[in-house]
């Protein structure tokens, strides 16, 4: 865990560096051509669907790629925005609405140049075939993939995920002076 | 999906019933706030009242009172909407109207609008608008929601700052921008929340991003010009922070060189927090200005060793030059993710039989403060709700006693730990009322379980490390409304409400409070008793603050900005999705219904007498 934290601040740190950059483009062809070429759009002029993107997701999404992408999730810190995929700073990943597009393509698109209304671009920060590991965990988070390859929710947060209203040790009572029951004068 | 929920819902209090048999030794330890407190007339001098609002607070005591009394507790059954306008956004308001030279002035929540109103002809129509166009980008570093809370009039200009970095003075006859300063930058994180405060000629701005390991700071900025005068840091060398030969802090525990780099790890004050969001109090007399200090970051204890100087704390600083001359730490060593930028109240108050110049602080922590504002000696530190986390101040050391049993630590989650996060009360302003010498408290209702999780730092992303879930607490409320007899310190009444009362409060003279809650109601007490006068029901959620005014026709009249946000209504306005109960830093769980109630969208509510 801290190795591969330290990694990551690592990575971030030489991201500006021109030679680190290329290392990546070597490791996969996919890094600078593909994102331009993702449809965001159901608007087609002319009734002609665009011809379908080139680009495949490398990486399958298998168990394995979901559970390095949930540990690479938490280490680029988009969980520090996404949380576990409720959303806070950033949307839901969780839910079926998609601002972007939910296809691979499109994931990585938003991962790698970022989204105008405050999601950082990551391009040059994140390994290629990491940011396919994520892009397949953020598709389980909404069931997207299907179930047994999505990871158990509770490997992630020993927290547990059952919503709970009350504090532990006090029952939920009713509250006489709750000034909702009062009437206006 | 609520529904879908229930039955897990009913078996976790069933559990919660049980599990609390067995845990009767930890509830003992928990503190309650004493209760008993009476009215007793405020001795002390007022500020002058010219029936206008022209800063956060009204006055630099931050009394948030308004000697107007045209309202009183037998007419205010009759209060009807006299105007209303639409801001035209979605995140939540939680700012102050301002009312100069009959006219009103409405900043909004991201993209910072200003709007001014003409109060003098008939609806109120919209004067001019100015639009700073903040960076989109600024939206991925605030830490919750996009709030702004608010701005100051100074010498024909109102003052403000945006999300995206920037103090801007914007002419208030037209609207045209005087100056705009760059102050902080969004690409390490830093944004900018706080309403900006004019002390005499200068007016002070802090950044946010505690959160985001941003480190703090407070700026004065020349209120004419735009042009930096002082800035002061809240962690790192002494000269940083501004202090020098005038610093007296009254504890030993405040007391060294450059503790702001020796209460750290090597180099961790350098992204660790202390941020100036809150508020800033004055005394003309002593020419202090007072300002908290936010959380240390991460919020994970365990990564930043040591008391982590200046965070969660308060300074008094010289208002001309920003030297500090003392420093109290609410929270050395925070754990809970107690920022310390809450309200200062500035009184005179005859404790032990000698009148006291002191400072009251509802502090997020859980206790009322009431320090000597000369010297920030600790004159007493009593719950007002619901406190688990720590067992007291031990008042000759100054320092916060925690609970140990609550600490976070690696690979446990701890649970129960009260209040949560925003604390008793979060950055929601209290009123003190001279005429009862009581202080009016919106607050929380808030516990939480917290498991600490290793983060690490990278620029501009958050950089907490932790998973939080937060309930309400004893009694399964979220919120409370009280009144506070600060010399007895002791509770005269309070009000629950469901959902944490994330609005400011407002007194007058008439005797008649107001604030509003998060389900859009907005509501009037009787000062004295505290029983209910008066409700409307606002399209929005309440976050904002309430003011009064006396219009051009001599008319008493109640503003309030409607729009559901904040930490607390993130849920709403960020769409949140509460199968995570961590969403939001954990406070959607707490507010999971809060969606049923309320829906985004910012309007301004005035009130007057037919
Ligand atoms: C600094 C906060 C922040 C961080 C860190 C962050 N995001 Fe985002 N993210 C956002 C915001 C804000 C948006 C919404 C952008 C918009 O609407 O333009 C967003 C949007 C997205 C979307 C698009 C959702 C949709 O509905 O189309 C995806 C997918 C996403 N983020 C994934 C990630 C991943 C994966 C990471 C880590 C590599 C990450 N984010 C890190 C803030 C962040």
């Amino acid at each position: 865990m801290k190795t591969l934290f330290s990694i990551a601040v690592v990575l971030s740190l030489l991201a500006g560096c021109d030679r680190e950059k290329r290392s990546y483009k070597d490791q996969s062809p996919y890094v600078e051509e593909a994102p331009n070429k993702v449809v965001q759009s159901d608007l087609h002029p002319g009734m002609m669907p665009p011809p379908a993107s080139t680009e495949k997701n490398v990486y399958s999404e298998s168990a394995y790629d979901v559970a390095e992408g949930q540990k690479l999730f938490q280490q680029y810190n988009c969980s520090g925005c996404h949380f576990h995929g409720g959303g806070g700073i950033g949307p839901p990943l969780m839910d079926s609405d998609w601002i972007y597009g939910s296809d691979p393509q499109n994931i990585r698109a938003t991962i790698l140049e970022g989204r105008p209304n405050g999601m950082p671009s990551f391009r040059g920060k994140i390994a290629d075939h990491q940011v396919w590991e994520i892009v397949a965990y953020v598709r389980s988070l909404s069931g997207l993939l299907p179930k047994d390859i999505s990871p158990g929710r509770s490997d992630e947060m020993s927290l547990g995920t059952t919503p709970q209203q009350t504090h532990p040790q006090y029952p939920k009572k009713e509250q006489p002076g709750l000034n909702r029951e009062e009437k206006p004068k | 999906m609520y529904l879908a929920f229930r039955p897990i819902f009913v078996f976790v209090l069933l559990a919660a019933f049980i599990s609390g048999c067995n845990s009767r030794s930890h509830t003992s330890s928990a503190q309650e706030p004493p209760h008993g407190g009476v009215m007793q007339p405020y001795a002390g001098k007022l500020p002058p009242d010219d029936g206008q609002w022209t800063m956060p607070a009204k006055d630099y005591g931050a009394y948030r009172y308004s000697q107007m009394e045209q309202i009183n507790t037998s007419n205010a059954k009759d209060l009807k909407l006299a105007f209303t306008f639409s801001t035209g956004t979605v995140n939540g308001l939680e700012a102050a109207p301002l009312v100069v030279n009959n006219t009103m002035y409405i900043i909004t929540s991201f993209p910072n609008f200003l709007y001014a109103l003409d109060l003098t002809k008939a609806g109120a129509p919209m004067k001019w608008a100015y639009d700073p166009k903040p960076v989109a980008s600024a939206k991925g570093v605030a830490c919750c929601d996009l709030v702004n809370r608010g701005g100051s009039y100074y010498n024909g200009k109102i003052i403000y700052a945006t999300l995206d970095g920037y103090a801007i003075a914007v002419d208030a006859n037209d609207g045209h921008e005087v100056w705009k300063t760059k102050v902080g930058d969004i690409n390490i994180g830093e944004t900018i929340t706080m309403a900006a405060q004019v002390v005499k000629d200068k007016v002070l701005v802090g950044n946010s991003g505690g959160e985001f390991g941003v480190r703090g700071w407070i700026i004065a900025l020349n209120a004419d010009t735009g042009k930096i005068v002082w800035k002061a840091y809240n962690t790192g060398p002494d000269k940083d922070v501004l202090i020098g030969p005038r610093f007296k802090p009254f504890y030993d525990m405040d007391k060294g060189k450059d503790l702001g780099v020796s209460s750290w790890n090597p180099d961790q004050w350098k992204i660790g927090g202390g941020n100036v969001w809150g508020w800033i109090s004055y005394d003309p007399d002593l020419n202090i200005v007072y300002h908290g200090t936010g959380n240390p970051g991460p919020w994970n204890p365990d990564q930043r060793p040591g008391d982590n100087k200046w965070t969660s704390g308060i300074f008094a600083r010289d208002a001309d030059t920003g030297e500090a001359l003392w420093y109290y730490q609410w929270s050395p060593h925070d754990m809970h993710d107690y920022d310390g930028i809450n309200e200062q109240i500035l009184l005179d108050l005859p404790i032990d039989g000698k009148i006291r110049k002191v400072l009251v602080r509802p502090e997020r922590n859980g206790y009322i403060y009431v320090l000597d504002r000369t010297t920030g000696e600790v004159l007493s530190a009593t719950p007002y709700g619901h406190i688990t986390t720590s067992t007291g101040v031990d008042l000759k050391t100054g320092r916060l006693q925690m609970n140990e049993a609550l600490k976070p630590t690696p690979g446990k989650v701890v649970h129960g730990a009260c209040p949560a996060s925003p604390g008793v009360k979060d950055w929601n302003p209290s009123a003190f009322s001279p005429k009862t010498g009581l202080l009016y408290l919106p607050h929380n209702n808030l516990c939480m379980d917290w498991e600490s999780v290793e983060t690490g730092y990278i620029a501009g992303t958050p950089y907490v490390g932790a998973d939080v879930k937060m309930y309400p607490g004893p009694g399964g409320n979220g919120g409370v409304f009280s009144a506070w007899d600060p010399i007895n310190k002791k509770e005269v009444w309070h009000f629950d409400d469901r959902f944490p009362v994330w609005s400011g409060a407002l007194a007058t003279a008439g005797n008649v409070v107001f604030y509003g809650t998060m389900d859009g109601w907005f509501i009037a007490r009787d000062a004295k008793d505290g029983h209910e006068l008066w409700r409307f029901k606002t399209g929005s959620g309440i976050i904002g603050q309430p003011i009064t005014y006396k219009g051009p026709d001599g008319k008493q009249y109640v503003a309030i900005l409607s729009g559901v946000g904040g930490w607390a209504g993130a849920i709403v306005t960020g769409g949140l999705d509460v199968r995570d109960p961590t969403a939001a830093l954990g406070f959607a769980n707490a507010t999971a219904e809060l969606p049923k109630y309320t829906n985004k969208g910012g309007m301004l509510y005035v009130f007057a007498l037919p």
